[in-house]
């Protein structure tokens, strides 16, 4: 590897740490402890500048939006605010512990009822709980608001549909929540084929999950008939705001006639991924489904915030605190930087570059919808295949050229999918470099395939051996 | 790819052949070349019974996970436990040492709906 | 303002490219009923002066643990944070990156997540973990349903001495696994083993106990590993302390099959409540791994023999599995598990113990100060780590609300979890003045 582990760093006896002299007197753990004391604990023995050096070191190994364009689909990879960062430490807003008195975190309760009122403008829902820590723990957290709402109303329901096209946290996430799958295919253009809905609805189903945009880019424009044939069996309909930034200031799920959603702070409100959390995951619902979410819930009372916990109905708890506060304040920051017209041309600009992008690339590689998309689109690796390229391939010859890959084999419907979300954060001449990259490395494959087979060549390392790990794994030193 | 002579196939993409009174089962070198290098192998309990069309495996490569379905209603005798240690054999030798189980059929007239060697090349060829 | 960077100009020069006159007529395919006819009702936006001046406004109305001395653990403790943590993890190569589905381009995210697991392994005394879970509550949740799956049994016992939101989030989980729950009272702050022993029969799958409890207490760890050996198939899990087992044995050594708890005492601050990081480590068994939900990385080679990292076994999670994945968590607490991992590498061997055992000798002194006094006592004094639960005779509410004029959070008030008294809480930020003033003002209550 390129840079050692850190205990290989170890030298008996050196250290990292300073703490102060212990204060009080010291008392005898072994006859106090005894049987609970541990023998050895074979942590590293490192210097502190050994550990500034090599955590130094492995974040130069990395890759991050601030390095580059990263045009992950259904990833939403824009740009983090470095305001938002410097926001979040202030300690009078981050040194608090959660089981502080409410009176003594008004502030804080402020910004996240604040947060709270933009969010539900943003999509048209009337309460949100901002507990749940992720995207998938949103989605798991709405799935059991969908199934208390059935157990009050008496009805045992069993079946949840999602598109052959849904991010796969949506099927896992209906079986988390006691669900059967039923999966539903796409019609020739890349939507909800309605037939098919109908076909799969009944009394037994208690929700369809859904995002629109879907995972294609596209537009569902026959959403409130989608929606109106899932109410007609008494079924609800649930958003998974992934794609929230294809949206914002267009269109509102609520008026789609949507009952729950989540949202993905970590995507739409440019909170930063952390190389994969933390993230965080609000649900909205209608009123009709407010008595259902997590408890405590945030609430404003006569001259102060609180939190209630006093929710006889309520799912209960999904974290065990209040969520990830920490990405929330950074999320706020965004909306109050940008404000109402600033999320609309967010959205206009990401859909603008995603088009752009579209445009220059549908010629030389295969668009298998051709329908309008917003956000991010898929083209198809298919045409250079049939060089023995595959998608994989390509996307690893990417990153000799330092640009992060797109998102790969995503959507399931689609052979070999290339699947691109620019964001609004990147200007067009970082998107033509993007597009002359993959233009080039299509060239490369007519003219070497071997070149792009044996990519990545510049990386600190090359390609690794996927199988291996999988058949012996590895997984600690 | 091959397709071995002197087996029985099914559409699924399993072959089975007569061992004496048992019969024996595994996956089709077009299966395991579908799926890439195999890392993971589930198997049955040994007694387990099965209907034909169920699933009684699954095989995982690095990035696929797919079923395997018994072409034939059967109570299942052996299971290849090698595999689990070397799931490459399936990769290696799909025919010979990576079989998955052996099992007793409940009706060997089941078998008649099978593929023959060159029927299912067929298959393969249409497909 | 906003964060892009395309002048009109380009915009246009793009619009053309696409083959159209306005930005607008990209959205024309959203049907005219549901397409906004005005602008959002969201503020308009400001300056980072302006937003800075609200932050701290909102900040001036919070009181935070700067200008108090707090007592307060109950799952989130304040133990001092190096501040190289917030130095290193700030380079925007680590927080700005996604998820490393790339590994040539992600080395350093997927090492230091590797270095992660080694040393959650090592803490737990397990032979593998995972790359991190949402929180403590949800990690304990999903080892409750990962628990299940191996043992193939629906019925999980839960222990009295547990985190009382802990327990809350495993049942909610176990609502949507149809698992049946059996909750053990307890008469004092530990279980009582034999009524552990007497509740588990043939259908009982899953054990959860808590190591430090939720009162601070150790539970007869040796005793309860006895019963877990007695019944081969029950499925142990340890929620633990991380911090504290730099001076306790490791649940391992109890028999415990996996072993979960919140990380957020590795390194990270008490940010009210989140984000925090759970941690999941279980048996090196074949049957634990295929079951453990969450990411893994493991080592491997390259093309040209050169070590490196990688996502490993991913057919387990649900961008593979989908429906039939172990768990639906995509995006985890990687960021803050990588806060755990330079915090675990600065403490090391020697530091992490003596933060354990700091907090051990400072919270016994207090405890022995507040036991001594009229009209308190500690419950638990006999056996407890750095928490400790304080009954008096006096009101708690009023206890605690005259503790504040003096600046002093005096502890959690358990009426919140349905119990009375007061938990107490020492790690080794507190001083001994700072004690010696609590049992002062505590004194002339």
């Amino acid at each position: 590897m390129e840079e050692k582990l850190i205990k290989d760093y170890s030298s008996p006896g050196r250290t990292a740490y300073s703490l102060p002299e212990l204060d009080v007197e010291k008392r005898d753990l072994n006859s106090e402890l005894g049987g609970y004391l541990r023998e050895d604990l074979d942590l590293p023995e490192v210097s502190e500048v050994d550990v500034v050096r090599h955590y130094t070191a492995l974040s130069e190994l990395n890759y991050g939006v601030d390095s580059g364009i990263y045009p992950l689909g259904s990833c939403t990879m824009k740009y983090n605010p470095k305001r938002n960062e410097k926001l979040a430490r202030i300690p009078g807003l981050s040194y608090l512990h959660p089981y502080q008195d409410e009176d003594q975190v008004q502030g804080s309760l402020e910004i996240l009822y604040d947060l709270k009122l933009d969010l539900a403008e943003i999509s048209e829902m009337d309460e949100i709980t901002l507990q749940p820590a992720s995207g998938a723990h949103g989605e798991f957290t709405s799935l059991m608001i969908v199934r208390r709402y059935f157990e009050a109303r008496d009805e045992n329901r069993k079946n949840v549909i999602v598109p052959d096209s849904a991010h796969g946290t949506n099927p896992a996430t209906a079986k988390m929540a006691g669900y059967n799958v039923i999966e539903i295919a796409s019609n020739q253009r890349g939507m909800v084929d309605l037939a098919a809905l109908k076909e799969a609805v009944d009394e037994n189903t208690a929700a369809l999950m859904l995002t629109n945009p879907n995972t294609l880019g596209i537009f569902e424009e026959d959403i409130l008939k989608i929606t109106e044939i899932v109410h007609e069996v008494g079924a609800l309909v649930y958003y998974d705001g992934a794609n929230m930034n294809a949206i914002m200031g267009y269109a509102k799920p609520g008026d789609m006639d949507f009952d729950l959603m989540h949202f993905n702070l970590h995507k739409t409100f440019s909170t930063p991924h952390g190389g994969g959390g933390p993230g965080s995951g609000p649900v909205g619902v209608k009123d009709f489904l407010a008595p259902y979410l997590p408890k405590p819930l945030l609430k404003k009372g006569k001259d102060k915030y609180y939190w209630d916990y006093e929710r006889e109905n309520s799912i209960t708890k999904v974290h065990s605190f209040y969520g990830n506060y920490g990405v929330m304040l950074r999320a706020w920051a965004y909306i109050k930087t940008v404000g109402g017209s600033g999320l609309k041309k967010t959205t206009e600009n990401a859909v603008l570059n995603a088009n752009y992008l579209k445009a220059r690339l549908r010629e030389e590689f295969e668009l298998p919808y051709a329908e309008e998309s917003l956000h991010e689109f898929v083209l198809s690796g298919s045409r250079q295949k049939e060089k023995g390229v595959s998608t994989l391939h390509i996307a690893k010859r990417l990153l000799d050229y330092d640009q992060y890959a797109p998102t790969i084999y995503f959507p399931l419907v689609v052979k070999e999918a290339i699947m691109i979300e620019p964001t609004e954060t990147e200007n067009i001449a970082t998107l033509n470099r993007f597009v002359e990259t993959l233009l080039k490395i299509s060239r490369e494959i007519k003219e070497d395939p071997e070149l792009v087979k044996n990519a990545p060549h510049n990386t600190s390392v090359r390609r690794l051996d996927e199988t291996q790990a999988a058949r012996n794994p590895d997984l600690r030193w | 790819m091959s397709v071995k002579e002197g087996l029985l196939y099914s559409e699924d993409h399993e072959w089975v052949k007569k061992e004496d009174d048992l019969l024996v089962i595994g996956v089709s070198d077009f299966a395991q070349e579908e799926l890439g290098d195999i890392v993971f192998v589930e198997l049955p309990e040994i007694g387990e019974e099965f209907e034909i069309g169920d699933s009684f495996g699954v095989l995982e490569s690095v990035k696929a996970v797919s079923d395997t379905f018994i072409p034939v209603s059967a109570k299942v005798v052996e299971i290849n436990e090698v595999l689990f240690d070397q799931p490459e054999l399936i990769n290696d030798d799909p025919y010979g040492e990576g079989w998955l189980i052996k099992v007793e059929a409940e009706d060997l007239s089941e078998l008649e709906e099978l593929l023959s060697a060159e029927e299912y090349a067929e298959f393969l060829e249409e497909a | 303002m906003d964060y892009i960077s395309n002048t009109a100009a380009e915009q246009d020069e793009m619009l053309k490219e696409i083959g159209v006159k306005a930005v607008e007529e990209l959205f024309a395919m959203i049907p005219e009923e549901i397409s906004l006819d005005c602008e959002l009702d969201v503020e308009a936006g400001i300056s980072e002066m302006e937003l800075m001046d609200l932050a701290k406004e909102a900040a001036a109305k919070n009181k935070s643990l700067e200008e108090m001395t707090s007592f307060l653990g109950a799952g989130a403790y304040d133990h001092y944070v190096p501040s190289i943590i917030d130095h290193l993890i700030s380079r925007s190569e680590f927080y700005t990156a996604y998820t490393p589905y790339q590994a040539e381009l992600s080395q350093g995210t997927l090492e230091a997540m590797y270095e992660y697991q080694s040393m959650i392994a090592e803490l737990t005394g397990m032979g593998i973990a995972n790359a991190s879970m949402l929180d403590g509550g949800s990690a304990a949740a999903e080892a409750v349903t990962m628990a299940s799956r191996i043992s193939r049994k629906k019925k999980v016992i839960l222990t009295e001495t547990i985190h009382p939101a802990y327990k809350e989030v495993i049942k909610c989980y176990g609502k949507g696994h149809q698992l049946e729950f059996l909750e053990l009272k307890s008469n004092s702050e530990i279980m009582d083993p034999a009524v552990i022993k007497e509740n588990i029969d043939q259908e009982t799958g899953v054990l959860v106990v808590q190591y430090p409890n939720f009162f601070g207490s150790l539970e007869k760890m040796e005793e309860i590993a006895k019963i877990k050996k007695e019944h081969k198939k029950l499925i142990f899990v340890v929620i633990a302390n991380p911090v504290l087992l730099g001076l306790l044995k490791a649940p391992a050594e109890f028999g415990a099959d996996i072993v979960v708890g919140e990380g957020q005492g590795l390194g990270n601050g008490l940010n009210y409540g989140g984000p925090y990081l759970g941690f999941m480590a279980c048996k090196d068994e074949r049957i634990m791994l295929r079951q453990l939900p969450g990411r893994i990385v493991g080592k491997t080679t390259d093309v040209d023999g050169k070590e490196g990292f990688v996502l490993t076994m991913q057919t387990r999670e649900q961008h593979i599995r989908r429906e039939k994945a172990t768990s639906n968590i995509c995006t985890n607490e990687a960021l803050n598990a990588l806060m755990a991992t330079i915090y675990l590498a600065t403490m090391g061997k020697k530091g992490l113990a003596e933060v354990a055992e700091q907090s051990y000798h400072k919270a016994h002194y207090l405890a022995e100060k507040i036991d001594q006094l009229a009209d308190f006592e500690v419950s638990n004094k006999e056996n407890f780590f750095h928490e400790f639960l304080v009954k008096s005779s006096k009101d708690i509410k009023e206890i605690k609300a005259k503790l504040l004029e003096e600046d002093i959070i005096a502890g959690y008030d358990l009426d919140k979890a349905g119990k009375k008294g007061l938990l107490v809480c020492v790690t080794e930020k507190i001083s001994k003045a700072d004690m010696d003033n609590f049992v002062e003002k505590l004194e002339v209550l």
